[in-house]
């Protein structure tokens, strides 16, 4: 069973490599993608400038669910082998969901602002992300009061397969209850193919690229860190023991 | 009282602990124990606080997971028979008592829970042997420490296990009431398996066939020829633990 | 001893110590009642308003109310040990999240049979035609509650923040029985019928489902050590 102590930090400097070039590919795409963001995608009719947020939001969106997606793996499989690489894929995904998420909500709220005069909307899409958001905070709330050991991260999986099991429960109540209170303005430019332009269509899917990429770099960085941590916590471990007399075992 | 020594031609041990870790994060709690209890055997642990005492006798109880390492109670692996825990009976320092419901519910419920057959019975009879008969209808609560120390006894007899544990249940009871327990235990050496852990080398060293000294998650110093020679345990105790002599 | 025998020994055990105190249920019965009138306080509602409101201030009060009763059932397992008592009983650990669940289903039962008709009384909501598809509503919402709680309040005994955690970490996820529950009883209550609030039942009623099912599979890793 793998310990603190067989985590990988001694390999990390070789590692490094793979995640720059990670990050610097999805760099170079996030460029790209914010140029055909902002000049090369066509203006939308009703909204205007404004719409281009679109090109932020909904890939921000895509990889705060992904994360999670990951949280979920991670998380059954920490349950499952009760191994701490699982428990540490889980923690990494959970606080770079959150950053995602947050960043989506926002986006989300600014162009409701833009576009409909109003800094919130109910509408499901937006909605869900926001519970998504809840989840995880309290998922991060758990890792930090959490009980001692090896009960945080237990406790944090359970909670990672109840969440993503209850995403799209709460996704339907929220559709069903917004069709009795449809919102003034529909938005329909939002659903992946259904009536975008082809360099819309383009310029978005080269923007979830990138943030994909950059979930990818920024969730290893922090997992690698995690590892870092664990690491040198057991090597701390062993060493008040190591100074402790009379611990040198039977006589 | 049921003897427990097996009749038969293969002896199963009691208990086998094979390279047995715990980690608590980064905390390792056991570092590597090997140790081995044959039935209606008396094994007493003595150690210091944070040695891993508690969390040995859990493992062995199956209330932990083992990181690494194996446990075996009578020839079984605990994590592939729930049924093995009706063969073990813990007492722990904490009561494991409902205080909201009297003597007698708490062994009712006990004895039900293992599968005991005539409860009711069970229960009264325990309350008789153990002198708690008069306040069998009285709620927990109310009790004194070294009456609620008798009842977790019984509760731990409930279902009548072949192997008791006892997790340093001199601590708080008077003179009176340790004898008590001293004499309960000793009327049940041979016929059940027993492990106790303690702090106090004296009233350890009067029942034990054998015993162990556990510092920091390693066993120190193992004896098993039931020694009674109290100032030598106690010296060799000092230098388990690195005091000054 | 089977399953269903364990299960029934432990529900004694929850339903004989509550009944020796009284505590939960007087804790959830006058909390309710309480958070029922600040509400009236709060809204000042005309008849009218009255109907619209009732199934929303029912459930956040239910809510809440529910958080007492989960927190106390897991409190009395935590002191004395308890809880790892019954970690050496020779049955699944998870026959305790069922009883654990059904015990707090029946407290919530029990509050709601009072708090439902004390609502209608103070906000002048007539209910009687009504009654049947509204207990309907009320009962799947509370099995939804009930199977999220009862993990959680598993969990949140164990932490530093134990009372303050459950709510927050019930809520978000029991979103959907909020959601559904409040929107079905307005349903009912502006004169629809049940087959008007169906989408609503059949979340419901999927996740009462589901939550029971993974409740059942999780929760021995809540609790071992």
């Amino acid at each position: 069973m793998a310990t603190y102590a067989d985590t990988e930090t001694l390999r990390f400097p070789r590692r490094a490599d793979w995640r720059a070039g990670v990050i610097g590919l999805g760099a170079a795409l996030a460029v790209l993608g914010m140029y055909l963001a902002v000049l090369g995608a066509p203006t939308e009719r009703t909204m205007g400038h404004a719409q281009r947020i679109f090109y932020v939001h909904v890939p921000a969106a895509w990889a705060g669910f992904l994360a999670f997606g990951v949280v979920f793996v991670a998380s059954v499989g920490y349950l499952w082998t009760r191994r701490r690489p699982w428990d540490l894929a889980a923690h990494a995904s959970t606080e770079i969901g959150v950053v995602f998420t947050t960043l989506a909500i926002i986006s989300g709220a600014v162009w409701g602002r833009a576009a409909w005069g109003t800094w919130w909307t109910w509408d499901p899409r937006l909605t869900t992300t926001f519970m998504l958001w809840f989840i995880y905070v309290v998922s991060l709330m758990v890792r930090a009061y959490g009980g001692a050991g090896n009960q945080t991260g237990r406790f944090a999986a359970v909670l990672g397969i109840v969440g993503f099991l209850d995403i799209p429960l709460i996704h339907l109540s929220v559709v069903w209850w917004r069709s009795m209170h449809p919102l003034p303005v529909v938005v329909r430019a939002e659903g992946f193919g259904s009536g975008l332009h082809p360099a819309m269509l383009q310029a978005l899917l080269v923007n979830v690229a990138a943030f994909t990429l950059l979930y990818v770099a920024l969730f290893g960085i922090r997992r690698a860190q995690m590892a870092a941590t664990d690491a040198l916590a057991a090597r701390h471990e062993a060493l008040r023991v190591r100074a402790t007399p009379g611990s040198g075992g039977r006589r | 009282m049921r003897a427990y020594i097996p009749s038969t031609g293969t002896r199963v041990r009691a208990i086998d602990v094979a390279e047995l870790t715990k980690a608590f994060g980064p905390i390792h709690a056991l570092r590597g124990i090997t140790l081995t209890v044959e039935a209606g055997d008396a094994l007493v642990i003595f150690g210091p606080n944070g040695a891993g005492k508690t969390t040995l006798l859990k493992t062995i109880a199956t209330l932990i997971r083992p990181t690494t390492g194996s446990v075996r109670i009578f020839g079984v692996d605990p994590r592939t028979d729930i049924r093995l825990r009706a063969r073990i009976g813990m007492v722990s320092h904490q009561s494991y008592l409902y205080p909201g419901l009297t003597g007698e519910e708490n062994l009712l419920f006990a004895a039900r829970l293992y599968g005991v057959p005539r409860p009711a019975e069970r229960a009264a009879r325990l309350l008789e042997t153990m002198g708690l008969r008069a306040r069998g209808r009285d709620p927990v609560r109310t009790y004194s420490r070294g009456m609620v120390q008798r009842l977790s006894i019984a509760r731990a007899l409930v279902h009548d296990p072949p192997l008791l544990l006892l997790d340093e249940p001199y601590t708080g009871l008077d003179r009176q009431a340790a004898a008590v327990l001293t004499d309960l235990l000793a009327a049940m050496r041979g016929t059940r398996t027993i492990v106790l852990t303690t702090h106090s080398i004296e009233q350890g060293l009067a029942l034990c066939d054998r015993m162990a000294i556990l510092v920091d998650g390693l066993v120190a110093y193992e004896a098993g020829n039931g020694t009674r020679d109290l100032p030598a345990v106690e010296r060799i105790y000092a230098e388990c633990v690195g005091a000054p002599a | 001893m089977t399953a269903l025998g364990a299960v029934r020994h432990l529900l004694w055990k929850d339903l004989l110590l509550e009944w020796r105190g009284r505590e939960i249920l007087t804790a959830m019965v006058v909390f309710s009642m309480l958070v029922a009138v600040v509400f009236n306080f709060a809204f000042s509602p005309s008849p009218d308003d009255a109907a619209r409101l009732l199934p929303g201030m029912l459930w956040v009060t239910l809510a809440f109310a529910s958080t007492l009763g989960l927190s106390r059932s897991f409190v009395l397992e935590q002191d004395h040990g308890a809880i790892e008592a019954l970690r050496l009983f020779p049955f699944d650990p998870s026959l305790i999240y069922v009883a654990k669940l059904a015990a707090n289903l029946l407290y919530l039962l029990a509050v709601e049979a009072l708090v439902l008709p004390a609502l209608a009384v103070i906000a002048g909501v007539s209910l009687r035609v009504v009654v049947g598809p509204l207990a309907l509503i009320l009962v799947l919402g509370s099995v939804g509650l009930v199977a999220v709680g009862t993990i959680f309040s598993a969990m949140s005994v164990h932490t530093r923040i134990r009372e303050v955690l459950l709510p927050v970490l019930m809520f978000p996820l029991a979103a959907p029985v909020l959601i559904s529950a409040v929107r079905a009883m307005l349903g009912i209550l502006s004169g629809g019928s049940l087959g008007d609030v169906g989408p609503g039942l059949r979340i419901l009623v999927a996740f009462d489902v589901i939550f029971l099912v993974v409740g059942y599979v999780v929760f021995e890793f809540i609790l071992e050590e």
